[in-house]
């Protein structure tokens, strides 16, 4: 159990609202599975991405980059004090852009798509990026320009994550809808291939494609031909949503669930759009409790900490825990969205005791990470948090989806309990399941 | 346009310079940024993160804080974490939208410094330099605030300069100890990799001060000036460790200042041969080269600070442009791999990882 330390834990109890904790100093846990935008943008085929900013804020990307193998893939544009003090904020993020494709379309090839990156101050020196659009659009009518943004200061804003997965689907066209393609989009990871989304899609006649599985730039924008829209991370709602109705597609919003009542709503919603025939549910379900129930047996009552990076849903993925006889007892996430709300009031009715603790706040820099039980940890963040290194080393819902991502959770757990990773070399890697040098 | 880098990295920043001078120091630093400069800093430039917890947090700042100037905000939250941590200094470093916004630092260090009556003083960053400015600033706050008037002992030395950025390999302190200690002084602190900020504030004692790069020059120069003590400048590499051991007994003895890494070369450097990076470790490597039969190795600084440390052959390149200019005619570059893309057809590298510029990549292991 976690050491009682001020306003950064609370229990589930005594979890009365979704704003569970202060914005105060932050630290940065060292796991570094979750995607970063570059991550983010560099699923779009043959894009090329540009930052305009200072130097510290430069390095993180820029590196991301580099440890991805894909540095010929990024460019960048510093900007200096004198840029801010002069007032040519503008004319070098225009400039610089020009340059870099200059030397892009002389050295090597002029990308088709580039992905640009301003930040923060370009809004607080109200920067005219309208402006630098259009001269780059008149320069380089060829090329897609991709309007994205790195200002995490604006909090009241969209995310600069929310903002790239909505801006990189920009770029689809207007063409034929193709009633039989549907488009699984937003999400950083392919849907598991276990998933039952692929099997009913295809016993329906549907063809269901991704980002991830597209070879080139063309492949990309020919996604958005297909007739329906999916979504199944948060995160890519605003994004995908925009797109579908820009383009006049059906957009659906499936979220990855651990909820059977949920996932069931999910296919009716599929049945009912897109005309599927049924399938055995109830087969399903009997099959994930057995699936969960096999875990059980080998983990019993170790204790368990689930980390929101893992997965969006932790408080729902803690609660079907909890409801197959597991014991969790930390939760460790920042913030409790609206989709996790029924999770939390079932927590704090039905396990008041679960502690939920802040991952950025500071007293958690210095909070022991030993344990008097070994855990078994849900994510890179609990791992370190924890002290463990048997854990699920997942991040951002690793593709599951449905059914069959309750099962897939099922064995994870298994496995990682009865096969020890090492924790201090895996969890400091960027971007899981990302190219990287490491 | 000496501003767009089509491929090449850019160099540690200002603010990951100063955490990573006081990472071990037991204090704790607070960037004022919204987000990233922190993941930044430990992603990448810090190895020590993962096992070592440095109190080091960014403010989380907000557009609003930020547009109407909700300095209280940020005071209120250091003062809270620094009254639960109780850290022996607290330190605040600056970043481009504070910078923007003319926020007040030295102000705002009093105020905390008096409702914490914990050490508060601010390192001058905004993060549009890189690291050389943010880890010099950060050890002359030290020398400045922290090092007491003490007598000179003979054949003392503090090494001044040392951080993970420009020494990556995970000996090196320890190899810059055998060093001083074969040249015949005793260490009395090693800024700032394993001395505790108690040894440092002895600093003062030292005969002389050994400064091993760039980050180490403005503390050199501070406690020059308040305690009269000399420093000489070079990092220990192959011949030129044994005139650097030389040039270090004649400082303490004569109380002058000497600079071997730039003055010991002297043989014509055409630009055929190149050493790119940080100016003392380049400029020291050069000078070894030299000593050991090598033509002249032209040194090209890609790093902020220059100080005196360059001579009239060297080049200081100021982006992916100038440093390309710089090796036109290379035909052996010695150089972070990372610098391979720039290098001209047919010239051969020799890699010297630089975490400054590399990051992690330049470490065997993930930090």
């Amino acid at each position: 159990m976690l050491k009682r330390l001020g306003p950064s834990v609370v229990t589930a109890g005594e979890a009365t609202s979704t704003a569970l904790f202060e914005s105060k100093l932050e630290f940065n846990p060292p796991a570094h599975g979750v995607w970063n935008i570059v991550h983010v943008g560099m699923l779009v085929p043959e894009s090329h991405q540009i930052y305009v900013c200072a130097v510290n804020c430069m390095r993180g990307v820029v590196l991301t980059a580099a440890e991805m193998g894909m540095a010929d893939r990024f460019s960048c544009v510093i900007l200096k004090e004198a840029d801010i003090v002069r007032g040519t904020v503008e004319q070098v993020t225009l400039e610089g852009i020009l340059d870099v494709l200059r030397k892009l379309e002389l050295r090597e090839s002029l990308p088709p798509c580039v992905i640009v990156f301003p930040v923060c101050t370009h809004h607080f020196l109200g920067v005219s990026m309208k402006r630098v659009y259009r001269e780059l659009r008149r320069a380089y009518p060829q090329v897609d320009f991709v309007e994205a943004f790195m200002d995490p200061i604006m909090k009241r804003r969209l995310s600069p994550d929310v903002r790239l997965r909505k801006a990189m689907y920009d770029p689809f066209e207007p063409q034929p809808a193709d009633e039989k393609l549907v488009a699984s989009l937003g999400s950083d990871f392919s849907l598991d291939v276990d998933c039952e989304l692929r099997t009913v899609l295809t016993s329906g006649g549907y063809r269901l494609e991704d980002v991830q599985g597209c070879a080139d730039y063309g492949a990309f924008k020919h996604l958005g031909a297909a007739s329906t829209f999916i979504c199944t991370y948060p995160n890519a709602v605003y994004g995908v949503q925009k797109a579908a109705k820009r383009l006049g597609r059906r957009f659906l919003y499936l979220p990855s669930s651990f909820s059977y009542v949920e996932v069931a709503e999910q296919h009716a919603t599929l049945r009912e759009v897109l005309r599927l025939a049924p399938f055995d549910e109830e087969a399903e379900v009997l099959r994930c409790k057995a699936a969960l129930e096999d875990a059980l047996a080998e983990i019993g009552d170790t204790p368990i900490a689930i980390d929101a990076s893992a997965h969006p849903r932790p408080l729902g993925l803690a609660r079907l825990l909890l409801e197959h006889g597991f014991r969790v007892t930390e939760v460790y996430l920042d913030g409790v969205t609206d989709e996790e709300a029924s999770a939390l009031a079932w927590l704090r009715n039905n396990a008041p005791g679960v502690e939920i603790s802040s991952i950025v706040l500071p007293e958690l820099r210095v909070a022991s990470r030993e344990r008097t039980e070994e855990v078994l940890a849900i994510g890179q963040k609990a791992a370190w948090f924890c002290g463990t290194n048997r854990f699920v080393n997942i991040v951002e819902g690793a593709g599951l989806w449905g059914y069959a991502g309750i099962r897939t959770m099922a064995h994870l757990m298994r496995e990682a309990w009865s096969t020890p990773k090492d924790t201090r070399d895996l969890i400091p890697r960027k971007g899981l399941g990302c190219a990287s040098c490491f | 346009m000496n501003r767009s880098q089509r491929i090449l990295p850019v160099y540690t920043g200002d603010v990951s310079g100063a955490c990573s001078a006081l990472f071990e120091l037991g204090g704790m630093v607070v960037i004022h940024d919204p987000s990233g400069c922190n993941s930044t800093y430990n992603t990448h430039d810090e190895t020590r993160w993962y096992d070592h917890d440095s109190l080091i947090f960014i403010s989380a700042l907000m557009e609003r804080d930020a547009i109407l100037g909700n300095d209280e905000k940020l005071v209120n939250d250091v003062v809270d974490a620094a009254l639960e941590l109780r850290p022996k200094f607290i330190a605040l470093c600056n970043s481009p939208i504070p910078f923007i916004t003319g926020t007040d630092f030295r102000a705002l260090c009093k105020i905390v410094e008096r409702r914490t009556g914990i050490p508060c003083f601010y390192v001058r960053t905004n993060g549009m330099h890189d690291y050389t400015v943010g880890a010099g600033g950060a050890l002359a706050a030290i020398a400045l605030r922290f090092v007491r008037e003490k007598p000179h002992r003979k054949a003392t030395l503090n090494i001044l300069g040392v951080t993970p950025l420009d020494f990556s390999e995970d000996d090196a302190p320890e190899t810059l100890r055998a060093f001083a200690e074969d040249a015949g002084f005793e260490v009395t602190s090693c800024w700032a990799i394993g001395s505790a900020l108690e040894e440092m504030t002895a600093a003062s004692e030292a005969a002389v001060n050994l400064v091993v790069s760039s980050t180490g020059i403005p503390a050199a120069r501070i406690l020059h000036e308040r305690f009269g003590t000399p420093y000489v400048v070079g990092r220990p590499h192959g011949a030129f460790s044994a005139s650097l051991a030389d040039a270090l007994r004649a400082a303490a003895d004569s109380g002058a200042c000497a600079w071997p890494c730039r003055d010991l070369r002297v043989s014509v450097a055409s630009g055929t041969r190149c050493v790119v990076g940080e100016p003392v470790d380049a400029g020291s490597f050069a000078a070894a080269c030299e000593l050991e039969g090598e033509p002249g190795v032209r040194v090209v600084c890609a790093t902020e600070s220059t100080y005196d440390l360059l001579s009239r052959q060297d080049v200081h390149a100021e982006g992916e442009e100038d440093v390309e200019a710089a090796l036109a005619h290379a035909e052996l570059v010695y150089a972070d791999a990372l610098y391979a893309p720039v290098l001209p057809d047919g010239a051969h590298l020799v890699v010297r990882p630089h975490l400054a510029f590399s990051g992690r990549m330049a470490k065997p292991i993930v930090s």
